[in-house]
């Protein structure tokens, strides 16, 4: 199970001083080279960047099990393919947050653009507002938790791994799924080719459980949810099938 | 006395010919469209269509044996701190683990490296097989991000973020459910034995600003080392290639048509994309239009056969050629050893292009655990290399009966066409004129 494959950065137990970045005063490049350059064992777990302003990558690549809160708004890909690293946007997130993410943990305060989260491998992800489209793409293990609504043919191809919804989900909701598991509280537009609804078992509620907890969440029941999943019947071609494509 | 017609002789269709109703009577049988390997095998203009010119009066040669003609090549000068050197200017295209054995993977790695040159993984992640035994090995950043993770990323030495390939550009991956091993399911993330589809798409960009943004995320992530090249298929090359520069990419990578491919539609292969000779001068004109030329590096890819291709496609502005289909042939793939066994799946060596089902006699296209033995990873290594060194002779032997000292001085007024088609694909005369059909679009 991926739920309990979290990264535990101790970061608001550090008593540290944070380590602050003005990038309005260095490069996107001279942060991110500082945060690859990390040595492991390091007493400096608390970092802190301000003035994103819409950068791209930022964070992108982080691998120590610190935390790296960033004070605004961020654009593209912010924490791509983070391993143990505790990142915090306060603001929103523009296109890939958290994409193909290994572990850790990514949370936005805000709201995230397309693609959060895409083919991630692990880790929490968490979106406190809304996510638009594509949200989970390609999902090969990680979990999500958005606590607004998603756009539309969010989880396509989901592999594996956790999409947790407290809101909406939009049209076309995990169209073409293999085997990611995915939760919503609210109404779900449309299903996509080969999703359906399944049946909400134990181990379900206590994955939700979980999850919920994890991303901070405390009102609301995993009875509350719907779970979807793939009917399978596309996993395989049959020509009598041709139309569902 | 009755009258006796003369009977005429029995006459086949030119349009309805014997392969086309083999086409139809197997789809109304199976009622699914024929899916195969390997690139496209209908007659296009191609390199042989071209010769070159050699020297005489008016250019001298350079003596073959004594005279160096230099053939090493730099990749990703532009941006990347570390870029790579080849010793020739021949690489092997990406090629799946998943789609191809491992020992077949490891084998292409030990020739590649014996060779001096680079080898490409594939839709299916870096297996242990390949890190190891290429000295440069180039990972591909595809669509379905199979087994795509950060460490791979930093421990290869290139990156190519594959946008399309020859054989179906603006079509996805594929491998049916006969090739997904427990290894490869792990690998791939999904159950064994589904027929797996990946997307044509990429899951977080779409065109070319969003691209530019993505390799700006690929660099971050490894520190600007890595060259990082974009690979497209032979559609639209003059705009596809101006807009991956713009993109910033270190290196064009652009497969036309008989661009081989693991397994897709047999329409696709035959009927999308453009051939290979008629995709390099579009690509090098808008390198050129940028001031580029020489400083993107442009790879080419598809029906690379011999030293002479090489020799050509560069004489047209290639600065490195890539061969796959070429590299499994002088692995083993086809041989006629096989001839019993390829009779029994219906074919003949030569023509087996079931590459997806994984019944592949010479054990290369193949997950079978007993098939795959037959790919002996050193003796066929030590053929890829040898098969890489003869081309790369072969094309100095060229280039210094052109004057050249180096494989990279062949330009377009070395050559001339055989045909009218190739002229104006290549953008060189008629062979006897001084004719360049077609000029005046891009």
């Amino acid at each position: 199970m991926h739920a309990t494959n979290l990264a535990t950065a101790p970061a608001s137990k550090v008593n540290y001083e944070p380590k602050v970045f003005d990038l309005s005063k260095i490069t996107l490049r001279e942060f991110n080279q500082a945060l690859h350059s990390i040595q492991d064992g390091t007493n400096a777990t608390s970092w802190e960047v301000i003035n994103p302003k819409g950068s791209h990558a930022v964070a992108a690549g982080a691998e120590h099990p610190i935390s790296i809160d960033v004070k605004g708004s961020v654009g593209y890909y912010c924490g791509g393919m983070n391993q143990k690293s505790t990142i915090t946007v306060h603001g929103s997130a523009g296109p890939g947050v958290g994409e193909n993410m290994m572990s850790g943990t990514i949370v936005v305060k805000g709201d995230a653009s397309q693609y959060a989260g895409a083919t991630g491998r692990g880790g929490l992800l968490v979106i406190e507002g809304n996510a638009s489209s594509r949200c989970g793409i390609s999902m090969k293990g990680i979990n999500i938790v958005v606590r607004g609504n998603i756009g539309h043919m969010s989880a396509f191809m989901a592999q594996s791994g956790n999409l947790v919804v407290l809101g909406d989900a939009g049209d076309a909701f995990g169209d073409s799924i293999y085997e990611a598991r995915l939760f919503v509280r609210g109404k779900v537009k449309s299903l996509g080719a080969d999703c359906i609804e399944k049946e909400m078992r134990p181990e379900h509620i206590e994955i939700l459980k979980d999850l919920l907890a994890k991303a901070g969440i405390t009102d609301v029941k995993p009875e509350e949810f719907k779970r979807y999943g793939s009917a399978r019947t596309l996993y395989n071609f049959n020509i009598d099938n041709a139309d569902a494509y | 006395m009755s009258y006796h017609n003369p009977p005429t002789t029995p006459r086949g269709s030119a349009t309805f010919d014997q392969y086309s109703m083999s086409e139809i009577r197997r789809a109304a049988a199976t009622g699914i469209y024929d899916i195969r390997g390997s690139g496209a095998k209908r007659k296009v203009p191609h390199f042989d269509d071209l010769l070159f010119l050699g020297a005489s009066i008016s250019r001298y040669p350079l003596e073959g044996y004594r005279e160096k003609c230099e053939t090493k090549v730099t990749l990703g000068t532009r941006f990347a701190k570390k870029p790579i050197e080849l010793k020739i200017p021949i690489t092997v295209a990406g090629m799946s683990f998943g789609s191809l054995s491992g020992p077949a993977k490891e084998a292409l790695g030990r020739g590649a490296t014996i060779a001096g040159t680079s080898t490409t993984t594939g839709d299916g992640g870096m297996t242990e097989e390949e890190r190891g035994h290429s000295q440069t090995l180039v990972y591909q950043y595809l669509p379905s991000r199979y087994g795509m993770n950060p460490r791979d990323l930093r421990r290869a030495d290139a990156i190519e973020v594959v946008v399309g390939q020859g054989a179906k550009p603006g079509g996805g991956g594929m491998l049916l459910g006969q090739k997904i091993s427990d290894r490869v399911a792990e690998m791939r993330t999904l159950p064994k034995g589904i027929d797996q589809r990946s997307a044509c798409r990429h899951p977080d960009w779409t065109g070319p600003d969003d691209l530019e943004i993505k390799i700006l995320e690929l660099r971050e992530i490894t520190d600007w080392e890595k060259p990082i090249y974009v690979k497209i298929g032979g559609a639209r090359p003059y705009y596809d290639t101006a807009l991956a520069v713009k993109a910033g990419a270190d290196v064009v990578v652009l497969d036309g048509m008989q661009g081989g491919t693991a397994a897709t539609q047999e329409v696709f292969i035959e009927h999308v994309g453009q051939p290979t000779l008629a995709c390099i001068r579009p690509a090098v004109k808008a390198l050129q239009d940028l001031g580029m030329h020489r400083k993107v590096q442009l790879i080419v890819s598809g029906g690379i056969r011999n030293g002479a291709d090489v020799a050509k496609a560069l004489a047209l502005g290639a600065d490195v050629v890539s061969v796959g289909t070429a590299a499994l042939i002088a692995l083993g793939d086809n041989d006629p050893r096989w001839e019993s066994e390829y009779q029994k799946l219906g074919t003949t060596a030569g023509c087996y292009d079931d590459w997806h089902e994984g019944k592949d006699p010479a054990g290369i296209t193949t997950q079978d655990a007993e098939l795959m033995k037959r790919v002996d990873p050193i003796a066929a290594g030590r053929r890829l290399a040898n098969y890489l060194k003869v081309m790369t002779l072969e094309a100095q032997t060229i280039a210094r009966a052109c004057g050249k000292n180096h494989v990279h001085n062949l330009e377009p007024e070395d050559l001339c066409a055989l045909t009218i088609e190739a002229a104006a694909m290549a953008r060189v005369p008629l062979a006897g004129t001084s004719w360049i059909p077609g000029q005046g679009g891009l």
